[in-house]
């Protein structure tokens, strides 16, 4: 876009207008009638209202100066762990409260003390001050372009290509440095996202009790949350294990499972779904048990239990996982593989 | 009734106190118990369905049918159990006042002795879970923090962290847990009302429904602590940014009103 | 003063020794020159308004947030240790947690004031937020972004987005469960990233999700990357504030050439520093009577834990509506996925926003006008633009309700479902009515001011006339008034002439001159102003007065 574009028609006409605005003063009703005379306050007439003005402004710091001692006191007499009933706010810490009124007065004070006397006792006169173009003068400009000129003749950089080549190339390269140090800040992704800790022979162990689940434990219409055995709250990667791990475990009646392979996969209607959300991985698990949809609280993909948990509503993309799951020789619950898709939030190499 | 409470701990209480309940009925339940104990007991249950039966065909059998077999307008309730009865009569959902996504809390309109009476009856009608004693639903001597932990594995994805209450699909909700009492928490994971899911005590024993109410009972409802303040309904940052817009940003912009105003002309006199 | 400016201070004759203030500034005038930094700058002019105390508000609660944050380090754990509480708030007696979450909860019981504090800092945070927002758009609707301006208006977008992300980071770092629930989201919204979403993802949190690096890395980036960036452009931009001198709007003895308020010393050195201890102060009785992020109420992080009502903090709200409203679309060809579901909403949320930071180039272009402006504009003066101003703002607070759907459903008896359908009409609807509307409403407004010119105020004195009518007697502006309601400047649509020159030959147009001259006529074509009254018109109606 070039300035030699815009025609001159398209600039407000006022920009001629101003100029001669002087000579055309009588003639234009809407000329700038220019600042409006000062008119003084009270205080600028009344030295009583002033120093009315004044004891306010006094009395103001002094009053934060109380605050200030106020502050100190409650810091020493309020028990960190006080609380009290205030009204309206409820059974608050005596402490927090006392320490934010009294540092906030003693601040507020300060301020509309400052305000008052900028606005009562000081000069209200307003005044104007010149505006100067930003751009430089054509003078300076032709100067500094012609310094510029100077300097860059002087530094040879335009006629020594060799240097002037191998510099960019050099400051190009030495920036990979810092990208090669950051690669160790993880490791690469390879299979990580596909593989959770289930496995063949894995019990589900119930996240209540820390029991391994029994098939007759699970009733039709109760939601119990189940883990990997052998996976403990204290394990160095517990957080991370269970971010992939947590499984929703419900009871549906066989017949009323629509999808064949949910059927096959479950046991006698229990069935296991991953309980992390395959748009972005909350932990999803607002399970309407009347009619086996489940919420997820992050962003509300909804879910249909009974059938294949596909998605009825909400932005995730496809459906959650199931476990295979079956009974052992002791009656428990246990896995009969790991998920057969990766659990959680779709990926680009998910596929 | 000592024993019987303690009994009421195991697992399989629901079972018992079910053939206790048949017993009741039939000749059976004599051989178990102290003769002259168990008359008083059984002719009373026996009063309390009679009479249980007679509320029941006024106010539910039209949805529920006579039989408590259920009809297109209200569900079955064979093996509900009284504690279901208990706590949906006794929070006033039932009876239902009008359909829509979900029946709502409402003022109670049966006496507790009345409610006692339906849910006897309701329990004749077929095995179900029990209503709690006093001392299964107490929090004292609870684990809080437990309660804390398994209230957030279980409960806050519907409830919310304390408790405040949360929205489910097509305009049903999982309400505030605040003034609920503890027998009422208790039967609700019990039984599984409406869209929530049940907690049996296969799954959640009862010592963990009792940590859950001591938590919900210390950090919800009016009596809880807020240390910081106006708690602002609990429910994130919602509410706080709208209290951060209105008031907070809302009054700075007052006090700039101020700030910048000119300063009030003196009358020409 | 200007003896002692004129004397060296180290030659000074022993005729008069200067009071000790002015022998320290001669000291340091020595040596960086203050003299000459004070002659330009200590009478600065500032022109008093309410709305160019925003940017204020934001400038102090930033400093505000500076000086909490401080404080909240030396207490604060950046770890994801895993500890076990022993604290004094008993719903967390025994229970697993970070070092983060466990420190936090320190500072909220344990240090004395450490709570206040806390409170302090995230108040701060959000009115920082949503000043910034609100200064931002005083900026748009009044055009005072206009040459000279643009950079600093790039330097104040730059500080939004910046801010809500130093906000996001800050909020993450208690590693409690609802921030946490947020981090994950951060997470499955990389992951969704074509190509390189699975890298950044093990890059970013140091192997999987959650890892025990994320809060370590999330402290150096809250405490001082993104601070140090934004330190900077506050900088910045306050010099260029400096440099350019404030606008004004238009009014008697105002021109584009002065700049007419009161200087800042005294008056505005009062004012804007009382105005810092007014926002502190206000903040900190905030902080005393209303509690944010209670995260000893949400729990220690658990990524199998979650809570209803899982939200992020008001400014990613926007965000958040946007990936809460999204239709779950999901491609997969050819061995890959592409996660459409989440990543339009990643991309619509960079380019609404970019929008908004390209705006004053893109006006710019199509007036084609290479003044300096320094009169800032009435909001109903430049209808089209101020339409476009409310449209946009109006896809942010749709989407801030998409993002609180839920919220809004439980308190508003509504259906979850039923909020995000109407969130997804109203994205593509709402910005066109508030277009509409607001338009309609600014062209009102400039006839009503046209109206008030030509014909004066209406006085609510009712005349009979000889004949019986009655009329309302109109007074006649001041000088003042007239000047000021027809100061604005009304900009022509550009016209690309004839396709054919005197000689009928065909003239090339280029089709970027089309589409400039299309936007032209949207920006200033007649349907997009009143034309304002002239001087004929005003003299012709004034003296028709005369004969009536």
């Amino acid at each position: 876009m070039s300035s030699q574009e815009i025609p001159e028609e398209n600039l407000p006409e006022e920009q001629g207008a101003a100029h001669d605005a002087v000579d055309k003063a009588h003639a234009d009703p809407f000329a700038d009638p220019g600042l409006p005379a000062h008119k003084p306050r009270i205080q600028d007439l009344d030295e009583r209202a002033a120093k009315r003005s004044e004891r306010t402004v006094a009395t103001m710091f002094l009053l934060s100066m109380l605050a200030t001692v106020g502050f100190i006191a409650s810091y020493v007499i309020f028990p960190v762990d006080k609380i009290v009933f205030i009204f309206p706010f409820g059974h608050v810490s005596a402490l927090n409260f006392s320490l934010g009124l009294t540092l906030g007065l003693a601040l507020f004070l300060i301020g509309a003390g400052a305000v008052h006397w900028a606005r009562t006792l000081m000069s209200d006169v307003e005044v104007a001050d010149e505006r100067h173009p930003i751009e430089a003068t054509p003078e300076v400009k032709a100067k500094v372009l012609a310094d510029f000129a100077d300097g860059a003749r002087e530094s040879a950089l335009g006629r020594r290509k060799l240097i002037r080549n191998t510099m960019f190339g050099a400051l190009a390269l030495v920036p990979l440095s810092g990208v090669v140090l950051l690669r160790d800040l993880g490791p690469l992704p390879e299979k990580k996202l596909r593989k959770t800790l289930w496995a063949k022979g894995k019990q589900l162990v119930n996240m209540n009790t820390m029991e391994p689940l029994r098939p007759e434990d699970v009733v039709v219409g109760s939601l119990t949350f189940a883990m990997p055995e052998g996976l403990e709250e204290h394990d160095e990667d517990f957080q991370t294990q269970i971010a992939k791990a947590a499984l929703m475990i419900i009871r549906i009646e066989p017949d009323d499972i629509k999808d064949k392979r949910e059927r096959e996969w479950a046991h006698e209607g229990i069935v296991a779904f991953s309980k992390i959300c395959t748009h972005v991985g909350c932990p999803i698990s607002l399970y309407e048990q009347q009619t086996h949809h489940v919420l997820c609280p992050c962003h509300q993909s909804t879910f249909d239990l009974s059938d294949g948990a596909r998605v009825i509503f909400g932005p995730a993309g496809h459906s959650l996982p199931q476990l295979r799951i079956g009974v052992n020789s002791e009656g428990n619950l246990e896995a009969l593989g790991d998920f057969e898709e990766p659990v959680g939030p779709a990926f680009w190499e998910r596929g | 009734m000592k024993k019987l409470s303690a009994r009421r701990r195991h697992p399989l209480a629901a079972v018992v106190v079910l053939l206790l309940a048949l017993a009741a009925t039939g000749g059976l339940y004599a051989a178990f118990a102290p003769a002259s104990k168990a008359q008083a007991d059984d002719t009373a249950q026996s009063l309390a369905i009679d009479e249980g039966k007679k509320l029941y065909s006024v106010g539910c059998a039209s949805c529920h049918g006579t039989g408590g077999q259920g009809t297109t307008d209200g569900p079955q309730l064979v093996g509900v159990g009284s504690a279901a009865v208990d706590f949906q009569v006794g929070t006033g959902r039932m009876p239902a006042q009008q359909p829509g996504a979900q029946v709502p809390k409402k003022k109670v309109i049966y006496s507790q002795a009345e409610i006692d009476q339906l849910a006897a009856y309701v329990a004749s009608l077929g095995a179900g879970p029990v209503v709690p004693t006093k001392s299964q639903v107490s929090p004292e001597g609870a684990d809080i923090a437990k309660g804390g932990d398994l209230f957030r594995t279980n409960c806050a994805q519907c409830h919310n962290f304390t408790g405040k209450g949360g929205a489910l699909t097509n305009g049903k909700y999982a309400p505030d847990l605040d003034g609920v009492s503890e027998k009422h928490i208790y039967e609700a994971m019990l039984t599984g009302p409406q869209s929530m899911p049940s907690f049996p005590d296969s799954t959640m024993p009862e010592k963990q429904k009792r940590d859950i109410i001591a938590y919900v009972k210390t950090v919800n409802g009016s009596e809880a602590e807020s240390p910081g303040g106006l708690s602002l309904g609990g429910l994130g940052p919602v509410s706080e940014g709208l209290f951060g817009w209105i008031f907070g940003l809302g009054g700075l912009i007052a006090v700039a009103i101020w700030v910048a105003a000119h300063t009030a002309k003196a009358k020409k006199s | 003063m200007s003896t002692a400016t004129n004397t060296p201070g180290a030659a000074a004759p022993g005729n008069r020794k200067a009071p000790a203030g002015e022998r320290v500034a001669d000291w340091a005038d020595g040596r960086l020159g203050i003299y000459s930094l004070a002659k330009s700058n200590m009478r600065k002019i500032f022109p008093d308004h309410w709305s160019f105390m925003l940017g204020e508000i934001c400038l102090y609660s930033f400093i505000i947030i500076i000086l909490t944050g401080v404080y909240l380090t030396l207490f604060f754990h950046p770890s994801m240790n895993e500890v076990v509480y022993h604290g004094p708030y008993e719903p967390m007696q025994g229970i697993r947690m970070s070092e983060a979450y466990a420190s936090t909860l320190d500072i909220s019981f344990d240090v004395r004031g450490g709570l206040l504090v806390r409170q302090i800092h995230h108040w701060a945070a959000v009115i920082f937020l949503a000043g910034m927002f609100v200064h931002m758009f005083r900026v748009f609707f009044t055009g005072a972004y206009r040459k000279p301006r643009e950079i600093n208006w790039l330097f104040g977008f730059l500080l939004f987005v910046l801010g809500m992300f130093t906000g996001f980071t800050g909020y993450s770092l208690p590693d409690d469960l609802l921030s946490g629930t947020g981090v994950r989201f951060t997470q499955g919204a990389i992951l969704s990233m074509p190509v390189v979403g699975t890298y950044i993802s093990m890059f970013l949190f140091g192997g999987e999700f959650p890892g025990g690096d994320i809060i370590a890395r999330f402290y150096s980036i809250h405490i001082l990357l993104l601070p140090g960036i934004m330190l900077g452009l506050v900088v910045g931009h306050l010099i260029l504030v400096f440099y350019h001198k404030h606008t004004q709007f238009a009014g008697p003895g105002k021109t584009n050439n002065n700049v007419v308020g009161m200087p800042l010393l005294p008056v505005y050195m009062a004012k804007a520093g009382g105005f810092f201890f007014l926002v502190f102060g206000f903040i900190a009785i905030i902080a005393a009577i209303a509690s944010i992020n209670p995260i000893w109420a949400l729990g220690p992080y658990r990524p199998d834990q979650v809570s209803t009502g899982a939200q992020p903090d008001w400014y990613m709200g926007f965000a958040e509506g946007f990936v809460r409203v999204m239709p779950g679309w999901e491609i997969n060809l050819w061995g890959h996925t592409l996660v459409l579901g989440v990543l339009i909403p990643l991309v619509l949320f960079g380019v609404i926003l970019g929008l908004l930071a390209l705006w004053p180039f893109i006006e710019s272009w199509i007036t084609g006008d290479k003044r300096e402006h320094h009169i800032l504009d009435k909001p109903r003066n430049a209808p089209t633009r101020t339409a476009l101003g409310v449209a946009w703002v109006t896809i942010y607070f749709v989407m801030l309700i998409g993002g609180g759907n839920d919220i809004w459903a439980t308190h508003f008896s509504l259906s979850l479902n039923s909020i995000s359908w109407f969130v997804r009409v109203a994205f593509f609807v709402g910005p066109v009515v508030a277009f509409v509307v607001t338009r309609r409403i600014c062209l009102g407004l400039q006839r009503r001011d046209k109206e008030k010119v030509l014909h004066g105020r209406e006085s609510g004195l009712i005349k009979r006339l000889p004949h019986g009518e009655f009329v309302e007697v109109h007074e006649p502006l001041s000088p003042e008034m007239l000047h000021t309601l027809t100061a604005h400047e009304q900009y022509k649509p550009l016209e690309i002439g004839p396709t054919v020159d005197e000689n009928g030959v065909e003239r090339k147009v280029s089709r970027i001159t089309k589409v400039r001259a299309r936007l032209s006529k949207g920006l200033y074509g007649e349907s997009s102003q009143i034309p304002k009254p002239t001087a004929e018109e005003y003299k012709e109606i004034t003296s028709g007065h005369g004969h009536h």
